[in-house]
């Protein structure tokens, strides 16, 4: 899932200073499971802001919604008649789902309510942990289905650097070294044989150093009626 | 005078370099290494100044780079400096700062102002230095960097496999390993992935648990890396108890056994304790000492090519060290200008 955590109230308080009007959009996916901009989110914010706008003596309307998934037309769709008697949208979803309101909404200010942090999962209750960078180029079967791009702190593709202690990673002691997580799988595995081949250097070009990716499947594609003019 | 490419040695055609480092590896002298850490503006004549401190009593002297992701002069500009003072470089290299492109470039330049060393690293994670919300780059990593520097070296190729005209840079190659980071177990094979990589010389983490590290070196023998690879091991004089204490409990990785407290506490035993200065002197004689008899000590164990004396803002400890430790410091040449 995409994990993301809301910004701090003063943080989005400011957002929407000069507004009167404002309609906060929640995601029925990913940041409803990680807690932080679901229908009760949406709420929570709601009252919040317009609880600290009602003590500074200048109200503001905070109205709520929420849709499944901000990052598809038709669920947001739907909201092209209500977004426009506000004078802003505030955005509950990931980075995608603001960019997403923000392209089919041109005329309205999105605003983004939450930080997006990454993609990964809770490993226990309460704590979300990275697991991809979408790099476009999957290494996982050679490492024993633990990533060093994104759970590595330097990138290594080798092997740990020289900072790994006690199995925890010299960034940060409540992270896991994931070499160390690595050549521990490659042992229980009886695969360590594989860990000492040579990684050559990695072709960045899929991943974002690329520029901004795009997926095609043709055979998905519904041409669209002008381009059939061309 | 700067001198520019390196060419080939006469009379000893098994090198691959113009590297004094390299040359005295083959000859089978015990290799003494130093570590010059560039200054924090662009003072030129504090490097003259730690230059001609090491100068004559080690073989090589790495130059870091950006230590502890803390930003200091470059280490090629360094490294040309002591060149100029008649000092051989050993260039550090970290993957933090730079690109594949980047470090290629640097390198044809490094190389093309007569630089004959480079020591592949990772480089200490930038959250631990002074730009702390810096991007880092991990485009490769150290071992990437060591294949990469051999391609260009052997194959006159860049990493992108084309050709670089007119042949790539003659550099002298090295890596770093700690014995003691984990896991414990991969180490040594992590080890022989650098020497199969293409490293010449590895410098390896300062060594003061000689128990693990006699270990380390037992499996690495029986690897067979020592015979690929030239393996110095890293040593560093003590400055206080809080020293080994910090070396122990701040830096990852790091073995330190209680005892070198307990010896450089008793150090100090008799002298007022208000005697600041009294204190830290017989604190840091006693660390030379220390260092002296870990130098001895590991002399000894099979497989160990030389040592890297990390005298960390301390240069002035380093000739006294070697000096004592029986490293005649006739052997230490001067690089081939």
């Amino acid at each position: 899932m995409i994990v993301a955590e809301t910004k701090p109230l003063e943080a989005v308080a400011r957002m929407v200073q000069g507004y009167d009007r404002v309609l906060a959009v929640g995601c029925g996916t990913c940041v409803t499971v990680c807690f932080s901009g679901g229908r009760k989110e949406v709420a929570t914010l709601a009252a919040s802001l317009r609880m600290k706008r009602g003590i500074e003596g200048k109200p503001l309307q905070v109205d709520e919604a929420i849709v499944q998934r901000q990052c598809e037309w038709e669920y947001i769709d739907p909201l092209a008649d209500q977004v426009r008697q506000y004078d802003a949208v505030l955005s509950l979803g990931c980075g995608v789902g603001v960019q997403a309101l923000a392209q089919r909404f041109p005329g309205t200010r999105v605003l983004p309510a939450l930080d997006t942090l990454f993609m990964g999962m809770p490993s226990e209750q309460g704590v979300w942990e990275e697991r991809c960078q979408a790099c476009g180029a999957c290494i996982l079967d050679k490492t024993g289905g633990i990533c060093p791009v994104s759970r590595c702190a330097k990138q290594l593709f080798n092997g740990p650097c020289g900072g790994s202690r006690n199995g925890r990673c010299e960034v940060d002691a409540q992270v896991l070294c994931a070499w160390h997580l690595i050549w521990e799988r490659a042992e229980a595995l009886g695969m360590t044989d594989a860990l000492m081949e040579l990684e050559p250097p990695k072709d960045w070009s899929t991943s974002r150093d690329g520029g901004p990716r795009r997926m095609l499947r043709d055979d998905l594609r519904v041409p669209r009626e002008e381009e059939g003019d061309e | 005078m700067i001198p520019i490419q390196a060419a080939a040695v006469p009379g000893a055609p098994s090198l691959k370099t113009a590297s004094n480092l390299e040359r005295v590896l083959a000859e089978g002298q015990f290799a003494v290494t130093a570590e010059l850490g560039p200054p924090r503006g662009c003072d030129a004549a504090s490097v003259r100044r730690k230059t001609q401190i090491l100068k004559g009593w080690v073989h090589a002297a790495n130059v870091t780079d950006n230590q502890a992701a803390v930003v200091r002069m470059s280490s090629i500009a360094t490294g040309l400096l002591m060149i100029q003072e008649g000092l051989e470089p050993i260039i550090q290299m970290t993957c933090r700062d730079r690109n594949r492109l980047a470090m290629q470039s640097d390198l044809l330049g490094a190389a093309a102002h007569g630089v004959h060393n480079l020591l592949c690293l990772s480089g200490d994670h930038q959250s631990k230095g002074d730009h702390p919300g810096a991007k880092n780059v991990h485009d490769i990593d150290s071992i990437q960097l060591v294949a990469m520097v051999r391609t260009m070296r052997d194959e006159n190729r860049y990493q992108n496999g084309k050709d670089i005209p007119g042949g790539g840079p003659c550099i002298f190659i090295g890596a770093a390993e700690n014995p003691f980071a984990d896991p414990a177990a991969m180490r040594p094979y992590r080890l022989r992935k650098k020497a199969l990589a293409g490293a010449d010389f590895i410098q390896t983490q300062l060594v003061y648990d000689v128990p693990r590290f006699r270990e380390f070196m037992k499996k690495t023998v029986d690897l067979g890396v020592h015979e690929k690879v030239a393996i110095l091991a890293g040593v560093g004089p003590l400055k206080s108890p809080g020293m080994a204490r910090h070396l122990r409990e701040n830096v990852p990785g790091m073995s330190v056994p209680e005892a070198f407290d307990t010896r450089m506490q008793a150090a100090v035993k008799g002298i007022d304790a208000d005697d600041k200065q009294a204190r830290t002197r017989a604190w840091r004689e006693e660390g030379k000492r220390i260092c002296v008899e870990l130098i001895q000590e590991i002399r000894e164990i099979e497989g160990v090519a030389g040592v890297h004396v990390m005298a960390i803002e301390w240069e002035d400890a380093v000739p006294e060290i070697v000096r004592a430790a029986g490293l005649s410091p006739q052997t230490a040449a001067q690089p081939q200008q």
